[in-house]
């Protein structure tokens, strides 16, 4: 098996190119996802009619003509909570790593992840108890 | 054979993975697309008529046996239908965010084992069902399910729409916020697993579902991926009576299509997830599994299938089911009580977890501690019940139906003013009701 001579001269090369080979298909995947949307777009473009008017490319508004631009102004809590998702994003991949190597580490690394758990959880504390939370 | 082959493999030995030929990659790339293309026209038509059941309607039976050509059918007509761009929208944004919403849909399907090892038909090849498999592969599922979000937000925006601006918002906040309950419940799978790779997981779930074992990750996954897709009942970016049809209001003809496309691709993204991590995969359930032919070969494609039919019935029960939360409610649920819980029981999950590997704890103990914990939270809510959280009464505020110039509800504190219903006399109905009873024993006489 020529990967198998491959991998015994060069270990680290082959390894290299396993690792990033079964990122290969995720293009794949892209690729005939675009050709699948192209695909898409051209059949509309061929098939369906196209009648602009000015009254047709108004923004929807229940029915009246709109007021001022669609782009209004946003409440600050969505701010607020993407900031708190980035926190416990992070959280979150920093605990997916230890979580896969845990089981040869034992005690230590559980108090470890307690320890930093713990400050996270305060962290959510302190947010609730600013009432961040609440969706007011 | 080859469940004992793929018995043996060492963790994270992902060696059958990257070598398949690139025509044999581009097959399972492609019928990944035919598969998730299919599923979805067969899952609408499926929702329609369990929702239709549900309500004592007939839904759609015309087209086609069963009405199964219904979807199909919808899309030829959104196909056909004229694409209107909006005056105020981005233009560029307005045509991209569709197209990234439908791609990473799709893409993630690409870590999904499908099946074991399978000979490849008119070859001498073999190779997994499976498409890919990445070190990180649930990592990366989570990854591309955040950038789907993109089109969400994009598409909101880019509408130039208050309407779309708002569902837009509305659901990049609902998906973070169920994200970070749906990883931190995902922790406690990798802690047993030892594996990020889907293929892994899926193996060392030979023995036992981890859904039986760690329940509550289960439910937690279960709660936060409804919220993850927007579905019923925490579909509040879509909320037509506020905000007609959320983000994709402005949207029309193809590119609503693909949002639509999206959404119900997303399901089955979802429900691929829940099956891989916490029924098995494509492993078959237990009375079956007792036939040795049902791991191997093609059978596992149909197991595998089952198990996401039943998370797709299950959201389709849900939207017929329940009446649609209140997004304060949705947030609270998801920061107050999924997340907290999901932290307690990856901390839970990992001290058993050590103690297990440390040298064996009595499954007595396990059972007993289990039990207490059960006692603990019941006897929690009982006293949780007994002093209910009153809330502070508000001082009674006068209400102006027409505050700031606009017809507004009253709020929290304020009371609707009653009018007393114009001619109903308190005790009115009793001469009538004589009247009637009287009729009817006249009548009751007369025959």
């Amino acid at each position: 098996m020529p990967t198998a001579a491959a991998a015994s001269i060069f270990p680290r090369l082959t390894r290299m190119d396993g690792y990033y080979g079964s990122y290969v298909p995720v293009l794949a995947i892209i690729v005939v996802g675009a050709v699948l949307v192209t695909a898409m777009f051209l059949g509309n473009r061929l098939l369906r009619p196209s009648r602009p008017s000015p009254e047709k490319q108004l923004t929807y508004e229940s029915g009246v003509d709109p007021v001022g631009t669609g782009w209004a102004q946003i409440h600050l809590r969505y701010y607020v909570f993407a900031y708190l998702y980035v926190v416990f994003a992070v959280d979150a991949v920093f605990l997916f790593p230890w979580a896969t190597v845990y089981a040869g580490l034992g005690w230590v690394t559980v108090g470890e992840m307690g320890v930093f758990i713990g400050i996270i959880a305060v962290g959510l504390v302190y947010a609730w108890r600013k009432g961040v939370l609440a969706w007011t | 054979m080859i469940v004992q082959a793929l018995g043996v493999r060492t963790v994270d030995d992902l060696s059958e993975f990257g070598t398949d030929p690139w025509w044999l990659s581009l097959i399972k790339a492609v019928l990944i697309f035919v598969f998730l293309l299919l599923l979805t026209l067969f899952n609408i038509w499926f929702e329609r008529r369990v929702v239709a059941r549900m309500q004592h309607r007939a839904g759609p039976n015309k087209n086609g046996p069963f009405g199964l050509l219904q979807s199909l059918a919808d899309a030829m007509k959104l196909m056909l239908k004229e694409d209107i761009m909006v005056k105020a929208a981005d233009r560029l944004l307005y045509v991209l965010a569709p197209v990234i919403s439908v791609i990473m849909a799709f893409l993630a399907f690409a870590v999904i084992p499908f099946g074991p090892v399978v000979d490849v038909p008119f070859t001498d090849r073999q190779t997994p069902l499976q498409l890919t498999d990445l070190p990180v592969g649930v990592l990366f599922v989570i990854a591309v399910a955040s950038v789907g979000i993109y089109g969400i937000v994009l598409g909101g925006w880019a509408s130039g729409s208050t309407y779309s601006l708002l569902g837009g918002m509305r659901s990049t906040a609902q998906v973070i916020s169920y994200e970070v309950a749906m990883s931190l419940a995902l922790v406690a799978v990798f802690l047993y697993a030892g594996s990020l790779s889907t293929s892994e997981i899926v193996n060392a779930q030979q023995r036992l579902w981890y859904a039986l074992i760690l329940l509550p990750s289960f439910i937690i996954f279960w709660v936060s991926m409804v919220g993850e897709t927007n579905r019923a009942p925490f579909d509040m970016p879509e909320a037509e009576g506020e905000l007609v049809a959320g983000y994709f209001t402005e949207y029309s003809s193809m590119k609503f299509a693909m949002f639509f496309l999206a959404e119900y691709i997303n399901m089955v993204t979802v429900s691929a997830v829940a099956t891989t991590l916490f029924l098995g995969g494509w492993r078959a359930p237990w009375p079956l599994s007792l036939w040795d032919g049902a791991n191997a070969g093609y059978w596992p494609v149909l197991w595998f299938l089952a198990k996401v039919m039943m998370f797709m019935f299950v959201f389709v029960w849900l939207r017929g089911t329940l009446p649609r939360v209140r997004y304060d409610q949705f947030m609270a649920l998801g920061w107050k009580v999924l997340i907290p819980v999901a932290l307690l029981w990856t901390v839970a999950v990992a001290t058993i977890r050590a103690m297990t590997l440390d040298g064996g704890l009595d499954r007595r103990v396990l059972v007993g501690g289990a039990l207490v914990a059960v006692l603990l939270f019941l006897l929690l809510s009982i006293v949780g019940e007994r002093a209910p959280k009153e809330e502070p009464e508000a001082e009674e505020q006068p209400f102006d139906p027409f505050a700031g110039g606009y017809p507004v509800p009253p709020m929290p504190g304020q009371r609707l003013p009653r009018p007393e219903p114009a001619g109903v006399v308190p005790g009115g109905a009793q001469p009538d009701q004589e009247d009637d009873t009287a009729r009817r024993s006249a009548t009751e006489e007369g025959d």
